[in-house]
């Protein structure tokens, strides 16, 4: 589906423009700006309001990503169970700084809130796939399974 | 009715009250920020806070209701040293730049600072270290400065309907932000000012043009030639300590004077004219099946809408240029004739209410005369700065009054400057030209006042001519999408962008709340009454430049120098 068709498909939903969002991220992998001009058009907002949905949660992102998106939880349990470690790993095996992709466009890494799993921390999530209990050893197989 | 006891008082008020209004209810003042006294609760910068008997958090005055035997303390120690440690928190984000702030004196987080003997913050500084947005003729923005508020986004979006302003992410990375996070250019911004008014610090602002003004004065070889707008002096007193409406207009002129302008003349002329040529436009779309509803066209943010959201109606516009614009092409032309003045010497400044005029005035269509018709727009409010500037004491000024040619005006003028003004000023004149009996009563009292969409009738000879008047871009929204839809019963609508109309321009002193607006209203109404003459086609100077240069309303030359056309913005980011 084209994000004009799929903006159509949400017109009438209630919370439909987030709904489809999500539908538009998964086929993107982010939200181009098109696409946010057109929800507010579908949507009979301002443009101004439409992208302050896109940037308020944290689980949209307005800016070209790679592919597949690997987000590290940074709350409080994660931090402490060594979240830091795991992304210094991530970090050194795809090349990039947090917050930025990998030159072919495979890989985004990206920080997250606590995204419920604290029982098994640290938590990463590759396009919302969860990996509990996240060391540095495990990163090198997590990352095979995408490339 | 609740009854609650505020710092030992003890007060009734009414069910749903908040503690900030019970507390106004008895002459306590409590400290806010983000409230704003016509808008919604935003209950988001905590300044407010205050101790209620029996809870061990503190509550936030302007969003908490009271509760019946409910007992607060506004002003505790424990109070008043959590509202310290709130406005270090905010100053620990804010730029330390109120010298050099055009906010500076008239600042409500710099009030607070000062009244909260704030001395040395303990928390690490850490501003956003942001561009300055001058992207725009007429509006800046410096997020630095925002302490995230959100009024501006409220007027923005539901007073004026525009909704060029956002918020950008949340918690401690939000931002508010121009639609797409883009410049205010790129965003359906009407620089219509209302955040300005909005806004408690200076986080949004009006281009200044008072350099360019000084430097046209210090040159010899230049004449300047200033033109004011009628909301202009019932508000400017404002600015140097004067109640509303109480600045005398001789001492204005003389003040102008002082300053160095070397003539003053003004935008009242050319709104009798605008009545004229409106009026006889008017009655030809209605005689000759032009298109109608017609539309009023003075006021450039109400332009600037029409041409980013109803590009399909730019037709119903009136041609005829806003006053400023008429008299920008004049000056140059006309009066520069009569007073034997070479038009490229004259430096054309004009002093608004408006910042939308500042981006017309830079229009590239504004140039009838052969040179920009109108160099620089000034508001209200830098024409105050000038004013305090210069030292001008009111008290010794000898009085004086406008220089000739185009300097006379009528009441119908001065009304301008409430919503309802333009369209009673016309009713004044066509009503005498089609009917050809002098009006006995010129006030049409039903045009009148604050409320957002006004409508009134009037009987032409058997023909029912059926008016409305809008003031707020949100409430001309309704008139417009009427008149899309094809069900708008009006002939003609007077629509002014900004509420209350140029009384509450974006370029005037600072306005928090619109009981400002309404007094500012009454002040033009006492100006109108004190006319000799209240309608247009009476004004004798508008005699002499349609009789020796114009020759007659509609007429070739007007449509060379007093008519225009519209362009659809085609913006992307609406
Ligand atoms: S916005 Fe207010 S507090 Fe901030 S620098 Fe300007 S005057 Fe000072
Ligand atoms: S100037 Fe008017 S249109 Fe522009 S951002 Fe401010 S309120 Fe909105
Ligand atoms: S720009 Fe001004 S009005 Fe808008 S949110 Fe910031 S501080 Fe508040
Ligand atoms: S803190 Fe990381 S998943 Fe809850
Ligand atoms: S004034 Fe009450 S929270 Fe801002």
């Amino acid at each position: 589906m084209s994000y004009k068709e799929i903006l159509a498909s949400y017109k009438d939903v209630p919370g439909g423009m987030i709904e489809a969002f999500h539908a538009i991220q998964g086929q993107y992998s982010y939200l181009p700006e098109e696409t946010i001009i057109e929800a507010a058009r579908v949507f009979n907002l301002p443009v101004a309001k439409a992208y302050e949905v896109a940037t308020f949660y944290s689980m949209f992102s307005v800016n070209t990503r790679g592919k597949n998106v690997i987000r590290i939880c940074e709350s409080a349990p994660c931090h402490v169970a060594g979240a830091a470690d795991v992304v210094a790993a991530l970090e050194r095996e795809l090349g990039i700084k947090m917050g930025e992709s990998t030159s072919d466009g495979k890989f985004a890494l990206e920080l997250t809130e606590c995204v419920g799993q604290c029982q098994a921390t640290p938590v990463i999530t590759v396009n919302g796939k969860v990996y509990l209990d996240v060391t540095p050893a495990k990163i090198p197989d997590i990352l095979a399974e995408y490339k | 009715m609740v009854n609650v006891t505020i710092d030992g008082i003890k007060t009734s008020v009414p069910d749903g009250s908040t503690i900030l209004q019970a507390a106004q209810e008895v002459g306590i003042r409590i400290p806010t920020l983000c409230a704003h006294p016509d808008q919604s609760v935003k209950a988001n910068c905590r300044v407010c806070v205050c101790e209620v008997e029996g809870n061990r958090l503190l509550q936030a005055a302007c969003s908490q209701p009271v509760f019946e035997g409910m007992v607060v303390k506004t002003k505790s120690p424990k109070v008043i040293e959590a509202r310290q440690t709130i406005l270090e928190l905010i100053l620990s984000n804010h730029p330390q730049d109120c010298l050099n702030c055009i906010r500076n004196g008239n600042c409500e987080l710099q009030d607070l600072a000062k009244e909260y003997c704030i001395r040395e913050n303990p928390f690490e500084m850490k501003t956003r270290g942001l561009p300055k947005d001058f992207s725009t003729p007429a509006i800046f923005r410096d997020p630095n400065k925002c302490v995230l508020c959100r009024r501006c986004v409220e007027t923005c979006s539901i007073v004026q309907g525009v909704g060029a302003l956002g918020l950008l992410n949340r918690g401690h990375n939000a931002m508010v932000v121009p639609s797409m996070g883009q410049n205010l250019a790129d965003s359906p911004c009407v620089m219509c000012g209302q955040c300005i008014h909005a806004c408690p610090v200076g986080a949004i602002g009006e281009v200044e043009y008072i350099d360019q003004l000084i430097a046209a004065i210090a040159d010899p070889d230049t004449i300047v030639v200033t033109q004011m707008a009628p909301a202009v002096r019932v508000a400017v007193g404002e600015e140097v300590g004067m109640e509303i409406g109480e600045m005398p207009m001789d001492k204005l002129v003389a003040a102008l004077r002082q300053i160095g302008f070397d003539y003053v003349l003004h935008t009242n002329f050319t709104a009798d004219l605008t009545i004229l040529e409106e009026g006889n436009e008017l009655l030809k779309r209605l005689t000759t099946g032009g298109k109608l509803p017609m539309f009023t066209s003075c006021s450039p943010g109400w332009i600037n809408f029409c041409e980013t959201y109803y590009p399909d109606l730019l037709e119903n516009l009136s041609t005829c240029k806003s006053p400023q614009q008429m008299f920008g092409s004049l000056v140059k032309t006309y009066w520069a004739d009569k007073m034997n003045i070479e038009p490229k010497k004259i430096f054309s400044v004009s002093i608004m209410p408006c910042t939308a005029k500042k981006f017309e005035a830079s229009r590239p269509e504004m140039n009838s005369s052969g040179y920009q018709d109108v160099d620089i727009v000034l508001t209200t409010r830098e024409l105050g700065r000038l004013l305090r500037m210069s030292g001008i004491n009111f008290d010794k000024i000898e009085p004086s009054s406008f220089d000739s040619w185009m300097g006379a005006y009528t009441g119908a003028a001065v009304i301008f400057g409430a919503s309802g003004g333009v369209m009673e000023a016309a009713l004044r004149t066509v009503y005498e030209v089609v009917m050809k009996e002098e009006l006995k009563d010129v006030n049409f009292t039903v045009t009148r006042g604050i409320q957002g969409i006004k409508e009134a009738e009037v009987d032409l000879n058997g023909t029912v001519v059926k008016v409305a008047i809008a003031n707020g871009l949100a409430n001309a929204r309704k008139l417009m999408d009427q008149v899309r839809a094809g069900e708008s019963p009006y002939h003609f609508i007077e629509i002014m962008a900004c509420p209350g109309g140029c009384i509450g321009g974006g370029g005037q002193p600072i306005t928090k709340s619109n009981l400002k607006r309404e007094q500012r209203i009454a002040g033009i109404y006492v100006e109108d009454e004190q006319c000799a003459i209240r309608k247009s086609h009476e004004n004798p100077e508008v005699k002499i430049i349609y009789e020796e240069f114009l020759k007659e309303p509609l007429g070739h030359k007007s449509h060379e120098l007093l008519h225009t056309h519209y362009h659809a913005k085609n913006k992307k980011l609406i």
